[in-house]
C-alpha cells in the first residue's frame, strides 16, 4: 500500500494525463488536468456537479477530443502518434484499438437492451478481441457468477433491477480484461438500497489489484477502497492525496465546503 | 347506530381485516374471485355490427353484378398468375435493392462528412421529390437522353460502353425506377430508426473499442428495427400496388393482366375483383410476416411482459425499478 501511495517514482504509470484542456465552444470545462495513475491503483475522483469529472473520463477513452495537452495509457498516447517528430491523429479504427484496452461503467448502465446478460458480456470479447465463442462464454459465465448473477444469464436487462444491471455492466467491462477500468458515478442512478451491492462488487475488484478510476459521490467508498482521492472543482484538480488526507483533513477551502455537505 | 361502535368492535371480531368493516364477507371481497360485469352496450354493438356485416357480405355474394363464377374461372388462370408473379417479383426485388441502398444513404445523411451528407441528401431530394410515374418513363426512355452508357475515367479514356437500348428493357427500367424510388423512402425510414436509438448505445459500443460499422450492425440497427419495421411493411404494401404503374412501360403486372383480359371479355368488375382478392391475399400474408418480425425485434421488451405475468410480486417490483 505504501508503494501505491507514491506511484510515479516506482513504475511506469498506466495513465498519464498532462495539462489536459477541453472546451465545448467557449465553455472551458477542463482547465489543465495533470494526473498520473500507477498500476493497481484505485483513484476516486470527487467534486461538485459540473466540475468536469465525466468529461475527464470521456477524454481518457476519447469519447471526447481534448484541445490541449495529452493523455497516455501504458505509454501510448490516446488519439495521436508521434512519427518523425510530427504528431499525427490516429484513424478511427486505431482509436478503437486503443479504447479496447479500457473498460467503462456508465451512470445509466447502458446495457444493450436487445441482448441477454450473457450476450452483453461476450459481445466485446468476441467482436473486438477475437476471443473464441466457447472461451468467451466460459469467462463471461465466471464473471457473471462473480457479480452474483448466475441465475440471470439469459435474462434481458429490462428484467433486472438497477443494481443488477450495473453489476452486469461491471462484468461486461471486466470481460475485456481492461488495463484500466473507468467508472462514471456508477451508483448515482440507483435507489439507495441497491447502492450497497454495487459498491461491494467494486470493493472486491479494488482488492484484486485492478487499476480503477472511479468518479463517485460515495465518500464512504472513497475512504475504504481508494488508494488516492482526487478532488476536482471548476475544471481543475484542486487537491489530492490519501483518503485520510483529503477526506479527514482537507486543506483547500473548496474541498472543505464540498465535504461539509456530506457531514 | 353510528360508526363509532364498529370502529371499536372490528379489531376484536376480525383482527386482520381493515377497520370500519364487520368482516363477515371478507372472503367474498377477495378480488381474485371477482366477476366482470356483463358489458351490455358492447354486446349489443357487436350484434348490430355482425348483423350488418353478414347482411352486406351475403348481399355481395348473391349480387350477380360481381360475376363470382367468372372470378372463380379466372382466379388461377395462366395470365393472372403470370401477372401476379411479375408483381411479386418486381416488388420483392425492388424492395431488396431499395433497403440495400437506403441503409448506406441513411448512414450517409447522418455522417459528419459533408460530401456523404450532400450526395445522399441530393438522392433523397430528387427521388422523393418527383412522381414515380415520371421516373419510370424517364428510365424507360433513357436511350433518348443518353444513347450510350459508358464506363470511363472522368475527362479521360472510356473503359467500356453499352448501347442504352440493349441495357434498358421494360424489366430493367421497372426495377431501376421502383428500386431507386424505394431507396429514397427507405433511407428516411431507416434514418428515423437510427435516430430513435439512444445515443449512449453507440457511445458504449465505441467505448469498448467497437468500430463504427460493427457498432451499427450489432448494437444500433437491431434496436432501430423496432422503429423501422412497421413503416417498412407499409412501404412494401405500397410498393406492391405501385408496381401497377409499370404497365405504362409495357410490363404485364397483375393489374395489367386482368385489364388485358377484360379488354377482351368486357367482364370488367369480375376481373377487377380477381385483382382485388389477390392484392388482399398478398397484403394479409405480409402482415402476418410483419408481426412475426416485429415480435422478434421486441424481444428485450416482449419477455418483460411475459415475465411480469408469470413471476412473483418481488420480481415485478424489480422490473419497475429497472425502468427508472
Ligand atoms: N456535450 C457537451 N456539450 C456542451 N457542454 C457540455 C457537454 N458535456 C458536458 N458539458 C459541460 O461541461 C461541464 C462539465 O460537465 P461534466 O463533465 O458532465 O461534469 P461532472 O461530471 O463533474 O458533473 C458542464 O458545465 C456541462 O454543461
Ligand atoms: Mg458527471
Amino acid at each position: 500500500m505504501t508503494a501505491l501511495a507514491n506511484p510515479s517514482t516506482q513504475t511506469q504509470p498506466i495513465l498519464r494525463a498532462c495539462n489536459v484542456h477541453k472546451s465545448y465552444g467557449n465553455n472551458e470545462v477542463l482547465k489543465g488536468i495533470d494526473l498520473e495513475i500507477a498500476p493497481s491503483e484505485v483513484v476516486a475522483i470527487l467534486g461538485p456537479s459540473g466540475s468536469g469529472k465525466s468529461t475527464f473520463l470521456r477524454c481518457i477513452n476519447r469519447l471526447e477530443e481534448i484541445n490541449k495537452g495529452f493523455i497516455e495509457v501504458e505509454g501510448e498516447q490516446i488519439g495521436y502518434t508521434l512519427r518523425n517528430g510530427k504528431l499525427l491523429a490516429l484513424t478511427n479504427s486505431q482509436v478503437a484499438a486503443q479504447r479496447s484496452k479500457m473498460g467503462m461503467v456508465f451512470q445509466a448502465f447502458n446495457l444493450y437492451p436487445h441482448m441477454t446478460v450473457l450476450q452483453n458480456v461476450i459481445e466485446a470479447p468476441i467482436g473486438v478481441h477475437g476471443v473464441k465463442r466457447a472461451e468467451a462464454v466460459r469467462v463471461a459465465t465466471e464473471l457473471i457468477a462473480k457479480v452474483g448473477l448466475s441465475d440471470k444469464l439469459n435474462a434481458y436487462p429490462r428484467q433486472l433491477s438497477g443494481g443488477q444491471q450495473q453489476r452486469v455492466a461491471i462484468a461486461r467491462a471486466l470481460a475485456v480484461q481492461p488495463k484500466i477500468l473507468l467508472f462514471d458515478e456508477p451508483t448515482s442512478a440507483l435507489d439507495p438500497e441497491l447502492v450497497g451491492e454495487v459498491l461491494s462488487t467494486m470493493r472486491d475488484l479494488a482488492k484484486q489489484g485492478l487499476t480503477m478510476v472511479v468518479v463517485t459521490h460515495e465518500i464512504g467508498f472513497a475512504r475504504e477502497a481508494a488508494d488516492r482521492v482526487v478532488f476536482m472543482d471548476g475544471g481543475h484538480v484542486v487537491e489530492q492525496g490519501t483518503p485520510d488526507q483529503v477526506l479527514s483533513n482537507p486543506q483547500h477551502p473548496r474541498t472543505k465546503a464540498f465535504l461539509g455537505r456530506f457531514l | 347506530m353510528t360508526d363509532a361502535p364498529h370502529a371499536i368492535a372490528s379489531p376484536v371480531t376480525a383482527p386482520t381485516a381493515a377497520p370500519h368493516r364487520n368482516g363477515s364477507d371478507d372472503a367474498l371481497r377477495d378480488v381474485a374471485g371477482a366477476h366482470l360485469p356483463i358489458p351490455k352496450t358492447k354486446v349489443l354493438l357487436w350484434l348490430v355490427v355482425l348483423l350488418f356485416s353478414c347482411d352486406f357480405l351475403f348481399g355481395v355474394s348473391q349480387n350477380p353484378n360481381f360475376g363470382w363464377p367468372v372470378v372463380a374461372d379466372y382466379f388461377f388462370s395462366r395470365t393472372v398468375l403470370d401477372g401476379l408473379i411479375v408483381t411479386m417479383s418486381l416488388a420483392v426485388v425492388s424492395m431488396i435493392i431499395g433497403v440495400a441502398l437506403g441503409l448506406p444513404i441513411a448512414i450517409g445523411r447522418m455522417s459528419s462528412d459533408p460530401l456523404a451528407r450532400g450526395l445522399s441528401g441530393a438522392f433523397v431530394w430528387f427521388f422523393r421529390g418527383t412522381p414515380l410515374l415520371v421516373q419510370l418513363i424517364l428510365w424507360y426512355n433513357l436511350s433518348i437522353l443518353f444513347p450510350q452508357i459508358s464506363l470511363s475515367i472522368p475527362f479521360g479514356p472510356t473503359l467500356a460502353a453499352w448501347n442504352s437500348n440493349d441495357v434498358i428493357t421494360p424489366l430493367t427500367a421497372a426495377i431501376i425506377g421502383l428500386a431507386l424510388n424505394e431507396a429514397a423512402y427507405m433511407a428516411e425510414i431507416i434514418r428515423g430508426g437510427l435516430l430513435s436509438v439512444e445515443r449512449g448505445q453507440m457511445e458504449t459500443a465505441e467505448a469498448f473499442g467497437m468500430k463504427r460499422m460493427r457498432a451499427l450492425r450489432r448494437i444500433v440497427i437491431p434496436q432501430a428495427m423496432r422503429t423501422i419495421v412497421p413503416p417498412t411493411g407499409n412501404q412494401f404494401i405500397s410498393m406492391i400496388k405501385a408496381t401497377s404503374l409499370v404497365s405504362v412501360i409495357a410490363m404485364a403486372d397483375l393489374l395489367y393482366s386482368v385489364q388485358s383480359i377484360y379488354n377482351r371479355t368486357f367482364e370488367v368488375i369480375p376481373m377487377l375483383m380477381v385483382a382485388v382478392l389477390w392484392y388482399l391475399f398478398i397484403t394479409s400474408v405480409l402482415s402476418v410476416f410483419q408481426s412475426m418480425i416485429e415480435r422478434y425485434y421486441a424481444r428485450g421488451d416482449q419477455q418483460r411482459v411475459v415475465f411480469e405475468k408469470v413471476e412473483t410480486p418481488a420480481v415485478t417490483v424489480e422490473t419497475k425499478e429497472a425502468t427508472q
